[in-house]
């Protein structure tokens, strides 16, 4: 059985109005050709329970715009609404939480190397105060989902590419998030696994889960159609 | 969900080996990026010191009280008899002294206590008169002073053994905050090498902590986690440190002790263990371990700023 989505939310999920990203130049560089703008002037919703592509060239932006969305990083520009919380004005210390609500499949996965595929699921929920016993059937459930029962004792570099991407999507969807964001994350799947990967974040929206995959393969994208934001440049082109 | 091996629940939750199950109580790594030695080391090292150095303390106030107790004066200057008005005569002569901060009888009732031990309770004995007096600046030449007295006091007495005792008191005192500042200095220290320590497991385990804090992991999440690493490391090596100054403790305690005029030991159980400032010491661990704590919420803290 597939986790449910939980925190359903009415309205807009993910607002942006004129946002720009510029990374800081790196420390002790005043090279003013160092921070050019990474993303400019996007403007954009999503409809909480939508499911978006987030397309474009390789240095286009979308890991970029993944990382603002999932607050990994603040926007230099405008205004960013995410889960009903502007969070671009909003403390520090309110970001944590909602963090939590934002599932995230990363573009190099970050799992933990030194932590089991159980304990890199069981993450989040220890990071949210969940008590072992309760945990523990919920671990178990993702990871009958994505496969990986297993597997649960072996270590990241113990478990091949797709493997871990899959620990990757467990561990991004165990807290059955409002938001489910991936990064390219068919990257280095064959055929038949990228299939896999899609139907799980497709079975994800189904739930009710506001969906963005970023990806650059227009042949993932034709076999599963759907609305996309296209960046070139960091720019949204329409 | 097709292909989905069956496996039971069961048969992978009770299998999971024993040295893994505290792996997801530990996902900084901290054992790694803290590693179990430099930490209690530089605790043990600290405690051992602070631990010294309030043990000289303690030793020296107690010789300052001791000898304060026992010559209440720097000179003594004894009549015959207690004839009133030569007493007064007396003073009035002695005010004259240069450096004289004070100069009066000596409590009758201190001075039968005093006697006691060798004269027993005999009220009706004649108790000579003792003037005590004091000088502040203590005087450079007791002998020369003492000359002068017995110039102005013909037939008197004069004792200017307390100028030694009244030095060595200030000494005492002097070692007493020297030993106290050192004891500030040694935990200062402690502060710094912890700090260095923490940074550099921090930076050990930046990856991990990012990932943890992209995560949701709030600030004091991860702090608390280096901190409680932190001071219990700190508290095994100040408790070890402290064990180990016990014995060196003991041995000033005894030798200053032997100053006080107490018999060598030759059993354990004389050893002089109540001498000791036990509270003090004791409280030495643990102050290490909140510093510790501290130092590391502080640190841990301050650099998880730099992430949004
Ligand atoms: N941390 C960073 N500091 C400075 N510049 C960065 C940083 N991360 C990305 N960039 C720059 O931002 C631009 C966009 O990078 P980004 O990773 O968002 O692209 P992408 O669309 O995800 O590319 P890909 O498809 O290859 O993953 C690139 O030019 C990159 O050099
Ligand atoms: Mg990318």
């Amino acid at each position: 059985m597939a986790p449910r989505a939980g925190g359903l939310y009415v309205g807009k999920m993910v607002r942006f109005t004129s946002v720009g990203l510029r990374y800081a130049p790196p420390a002790g560089s005043s090279d003013p050709g160092m921070g050019q703008d990474v993303l400019s002037d996007l403007s954009f919703e999503l409809p909480a329970g939508s499911f978006h592509w987030l397309l474009g060239p390789s240095g286009a932006g979308k890991s970029s715009l993944l990382k603002l969305m999932q607050l990994a990083q603040r926007p230099s520009r405008g205004e960013m609404e995410v889960l009903g919380v502007i969070t671009s004005r909003a403390r520090r210390g309110e970001l944590p939480a909602l963090r939590r609500r934002i599932g995230v499949v990363f573009q190099d996965f970050r799992l933990l190397p030194h932590l089991s595929a159980f304990d890199n699921i069981a993450l989040p929920l220890r990071i949210a105060g969940r008590a072992e016993l309760a945990l523990r059937a919920d671990v178990t459930e993702m990871l009958r989902w994505v496969g990986l029962e297993p597997k649960a004792e072996s270590l990241p570099p113990e478990l091949s590419g797709g493997e871990q991407q899959r620990i990757a999507i467990a561990r991004a969807v165990v807290m059955r998030p409002a938001l489910l964001l991936a990064d390219e994350p068919t990257g280095n799947l064959d055929a038949v696994q990228s299939r896999r990967v899609l139907s799980l974040l497709q079975e994800m929206h189904r739930m009710g889960t506001t969906v963005v995959v970023a990806t650059h393969s227009e042949s993932l994208v034709n076999a599963y159609p759907g609305p996309a934001l296209r960046l070139a440049d960091g720019r949204l082109e329409r | 969900m097709p292909g989905t091996p069956k496996f039971t629940v069961s048969r992978w939750a009770n299998r999971r080996p024993v040295l893994r199950r505290g792996r997801g109580r530990d996902p900084l790594g901290l054992r790694q990026a803290l590693p179990g030695l430099l930490l209690p080391a530089v605790a043990l090292a600290m405690t051992l010191l602070a631990a010294l150095a309030l043990g000289g303390a303690f030793g020296a106030r107690a010789l300052a009280q001791r000898w304060q107790q026992g010559a209440a004066a720097a000179v003594t200057v004894q009549l015959p008899d207690m004839d009133q008005a030569r007493v007064a005569r007396t003073l009035a002569a002695l005010r004259e002294l240069p450096d004289l901060v004070d100069a009066r009888p000596m409590d009758q009732a201190r001075l039968a206590a005093l006697l006691r031990p060798w004269l027993g309770e005999i009220p009706a004995l004649p108790l000579p008169a003792i003037l005590e007096l004091r000088f502040d600046p203590l005087p450079e030449n007791p002998e020369g002073l003492a000359l002068r007295i017995l110039s102005v006091v013909p037939g008197a007495t004069v004792e200017t053994q307390g100028v030694w005792v009244a030095r060595l008191v200030a000494l005492a005192t002097r070692v007493e905050q020297t030993a106290l500042a050192a004891v500030v200095l040694v935990l200062l220290l402690a502060v710094a090498v912890a700090t260095v320590g923490i940074r550099a497991g921090l930076a050990a385990r930046q990856d991990v902590i990012a990932i943890l804090h992209d995560l949701g992991a709030t600030d004091g999440d991860i702090a608390n986690r280096f901190a409680g690493r932190v001071a219990l490391l700190c508290a095994l090596g100040g408790a070890a440190g402290l064990a180990l100054a016990l014995p060196a403790l003991l041995a000033f305690s005894g030798l200053a002790g032997s100053l006080l005029g107490r018999l060598p030991v030759t059993r354990l159980a004389e050893l002089p263990w109540r001498a000791l400032p036990w509270p003090w010491l004791a409280a030495l661990p643990v102050a290490v371990a909140a510093l510790g704590w501290t130092t590391a919420e502080v640190t841990v803290r301050g650099w998880l700023k730099r992430l949004p």
